[in-house]
């Protein structure tokens, strides 16, 4: 490099800082100033509406009895407990459809996906009806529609029976049950464990093939840890599994797992509404593995099975995981609509404590603080699987 | 499909001899190309039979279409085998247009109009130009007097009265009209270098999107009177718009972002190397190639805010799912709100689907 000893060395107004620094610095003073400027102003409006209305701030409403009915809970509940603890019922109720919904929507939503691409031209013509259908109208109206049929049904003692054991009436759906006892949470925590374990040993296995490309088949240790051990400990503590089903006694169910008509049709709406949107990412990961691969996985003569579950399935989930994410983010925020239809879940019951208590403030800010920890951890989780399967380039 | 170019397609059409029957040979091809797709489409057309066959016995056979003003009695006789669509002649002034006086309704029909007419013209390639954005402006300020009346002879109509599928049009469209600058300085400001005004548009938009826009809502209908200094308020419906406003910046802001991040770089340094000024080089180089690479996904995020205009039934506002709602309270009628809702339905649908049509056409053609 060559320094150009005529030209003049830049004019600097103040030391190092250049007029594009200054400029910048400019912009964000006022940027920074305009949103103090408008937060102090909303505050100190809030304050002086608050005290005019004799609210004092703060969460020690928390502590407070509730007495707010709540009809149908994760957790055992009753009107004489705290605010805090029915916020904790809330999240319950939002959790409990949350995950479920995810789970078979994913479910739903794949199979779907899967018959859009099916040879038979009627399974990809009806699938592409319900994917257009389903996401071209409001969830709130699908939710709306669900809930009156719901309602629509023939009372407890007319139950529509569709297989032995299982009543859907306008009190919900009620299914045959196993009651869950300590002694069957052991056989639960041993299955959890033996799926740990299988896990460790399938990481060893794929280790030990690495270096001597022996395959060596995992579903003998699959057979012995995941169903073995809970048979085993089962057996050892003389566990038993009746399944209680429900009975019709005067004009109600007693006995079996109820699925209150509330949380029936929010599951059924976001369960069908969120399938269509999965059904179309499905669908577009599969395709957007290209073609050579298969051509070339049928060349080497790779079995039907073996071939998408170990050359397509892998592409097509870098292309699926991302959008799924959201997908999943969207199924939980949206799960906040129960409220449409009074099954109560966390936005419910903040909502009703604002009515109660008029802490506007704190219970908006419990609202997002619920919904922006669950987001974070769909994300995180799901950033972690994504970049477990993403592609390792040299 | 995407063709690999050095693996040579198999004239595979051309070889097969074409034999037989075209309906059988389609039949052949896609119904019972072997025998466990023969079974599957055995079962789904059975099926499919039965499910138009009661939808037709139920819709159509045993409906009962019409009845005298205000006398469900056909209806209730019919109920369980014959859908009752006579409520929506009886309805549909209302679930349309809400409590907006009757004799004034041909506004809000018109208004309905304008707005189609304003999504037919900005859906047309040929007219993007910035002229579009008067036209947008022009239209929307006819509607606004339409609606509101007061000037030219109309008689004035305050929004507590409107209702029905303008309402929902005009939430979405001026939804739209001002979250898009909105979602433009954000998603130029999270790509700023400037620190400040990076993390700031990163926090707007990390807790619109964190959030249902149930919550948002809310904050709108309870919280804006306390934020505001006493005696200040504002109209209900102008508060849920802003909330839709500030919810649609946030959405907008992230697809617009990618189509920034989509822009090449020669093309910042370019700019950049023409001494133009960072709003210069924005406004004539950036954003009309970014905004270009980004319209089908910009027409899908105007779908989903459109379906979740839905939402402000919550806060007890009367767009179009609220008066559907409304329409059978009515004791008379209350029992037939499955045929409101597929009515309703119908409408969503219509606007919904005309759109990602016209964004999948979009998609299609963009590479062209």
């Amino acid at each position: 490099m060559t320094t150009d000893a005529r030209r003049p060395p830049p004019r600097r107004l103040f030391g190092a800082w250049g007029r594009r620094e200054l400029q910048g610095l400019f912009w964000q003073v006022l940027v920074v100033g305009i949103a103090v400027a408008v937060i102090g102003f909303l505050w100190s409006n809030t304050v002086t509406n608050l005290t005019a209305r004799r609210i004092t701030t703060g969460f020690a409403f928390l502590g407070r009895e509730a007495g707010m009915p709540i009809a149908d809970s994760l957790f055992a509940y009753n009107p004489k407990d705290t605010y805090l603890w029915a916020f904790v019922v809330g999240v319950g109720n939002t959790l409990r459809v949350a995950v479920i919904g995810i789970v078979l929507a994913t479910v739903l939503g794949t199979l779907i996906g899967i018959s859009r691409l099916s040879a038979n031209w009627l399974l990809s013509r009806l699938a592409a009806v319900y994917v257009e259908t389903l996401r071209d109208i409001p969830l709130l109206l699908q939710l709306l529609f669900w809930y009156v049929l719901m309602q629509a049904l023939p009372a407890a003692r007319a139950a529509w029976r569709p297989i032995e054991g299982v009543f859907l009436s306008n009190r919900g759906l009620i299914l045959p049950a196993i009651p869950i006892g300590p002694l069957q949470l052991w056989v639960l925590g041993a299955a959890v464990l033996g799926c740990a374990a299988f896990y460790l040993v399938r990481r060893q296995l794929i280790a030990q093939q690495l270096r001597d490309g022996r395959p060596r088949p995992g579903w003998p240790f699959a057979l012995a840890l995941i169903v073995g051990l809970p048979a085993l400990v089962s057996v050892l503590l003389g566990v038993s599994w009746t399944i209680e089903r429900p009975e019709l006694r005067g004009f109600n169910f007693v006995g079996g797992l109820t699925l209150a008509p509330e949380y029936f049709a929010l599951l059924i709406a976001l369960v069908t509404y969120t399938s269509a949107f999965i059904a179309e990412i499905v669908r577009s990961g599969i395709q957007s593995v290209p073609r050579g691969q298969w051509d070339a996985a049928n060349a080497l003569g790779l079995r039907r099975s073996f071939m998408l579950r170990q050359i397509i399935l892998p592409q097509a989930l870098r292309v699926i995981v991302p959008p799924m994410t959201s997908q999943y983010l969207n199924l939980t925020k949206n799960s906040s609509l129960a409220v449409a239809i009074g099954y109560q879940d966390v936005v419910s019951i903040a909502n009703t404590t604002l009515n109660q208590t008029g802490q506007a403030i704190e219970a908006i800010a419990l609202i997002m603080a619920v919904f922006l920890t669950i987001s974070l951890s769909i994300s995180f989780f799901m950033n972690w699987y994504n970049a477990r399967i993403a592609l390792v380039e040299r | 499909m995407t063709a690999i170019a050095d693996v040579p397609e198999a004239p595979r059409a051309a070889r097969r001899p074409q034999i037989g029957n075209p309906v059988l040979r389609w039949l052949r091809a896609n119904l019972f190309s072997s025998i466990p797709n023969g079974i599957l489409s055995v079962v789904l057309l059975a099926l499919l039979a039965k499910g138009i066959f009661s939808f037709v016995q139920w819709g159509l056979a045993n409906a009962v279409w019409l009845t005298p003003a205000n006398d469900s009695s056909a209806c209730r006789a019919a109920r369980g085998v014959g859908a009752c669509w006579a409520i929506i002649p009886e309805k549909y002034r209302f679930i349309l247009f809400g409590t907006y006086p009757f004799d004034e309704q041909w506004r809000p029909a018109l208004s309905v109009l304008l707005f189609i007419a304003l999504f037919y013209l900005s859906s047309r390639r040929a007219l993007w130009r910035r002229e579009l954005v008067l036209v947008w402006i022009g239209a929307l300020v006819l509607i606004s007097v339409l609606m509101w009346g007061g000037v030219l002879g109309l008689s004035f109509v305050s929004q507590d009265r409107w209702g029905g599928l303008p309402v929902t049009l005009i939430l979405a469209t001026f939804g739209l009209a001002f979250g898009f600058p909105l979602g433009i300085l954000v998603a130029l400001g999270r790509r700023s270098k400037l620190p400040a005004i990076r993390s700031l548009s990163v926090l707007y938009v990390e807790l619109i999107r964190g959030v249902p826009l149930v919550s948002l809502l809310f904050m709108a209908s309870v919280m804006f009177p306390l934020f505001m200094p006493s005696g200040f308020n504002i109209d209900k419906l102008l508060r849920a718009q802003i909330a839709i406003i500030l919810f649609a910046g946030a959405y907008l802001a992230e697809v617009i972002r990618g189509g920034l991040q989509a822009v090449p770089r020669g093309q910042y340094e370019a700019a950049e190397a023409l001494g133009l000024s960072y709003w210069r080089k924005n406004r004539l180089i950036i954003l009309p190639q970014a905004i270009r690479h980004v319209i089908p996904p910009l027409v899908n995020t105007f779908i989903a805010f459109f379906k979740d205009t839905s939402l402000v039934l919550i806060i007890g506002i009367f767009d179009l799912l609220t008066t559907a709602k409304t329409a059978i309270i009515d004791p008379a009628w209350q029992q037939f709100s499955v045929e409101v809702y597929i009515f309703v339905a119908a409408i969503y649908f219509v606007f919904c689907f005309a759109m990602s049509r016209y964004s999948r056409g979009l998609e299609a053609t963009s590479g062209q």
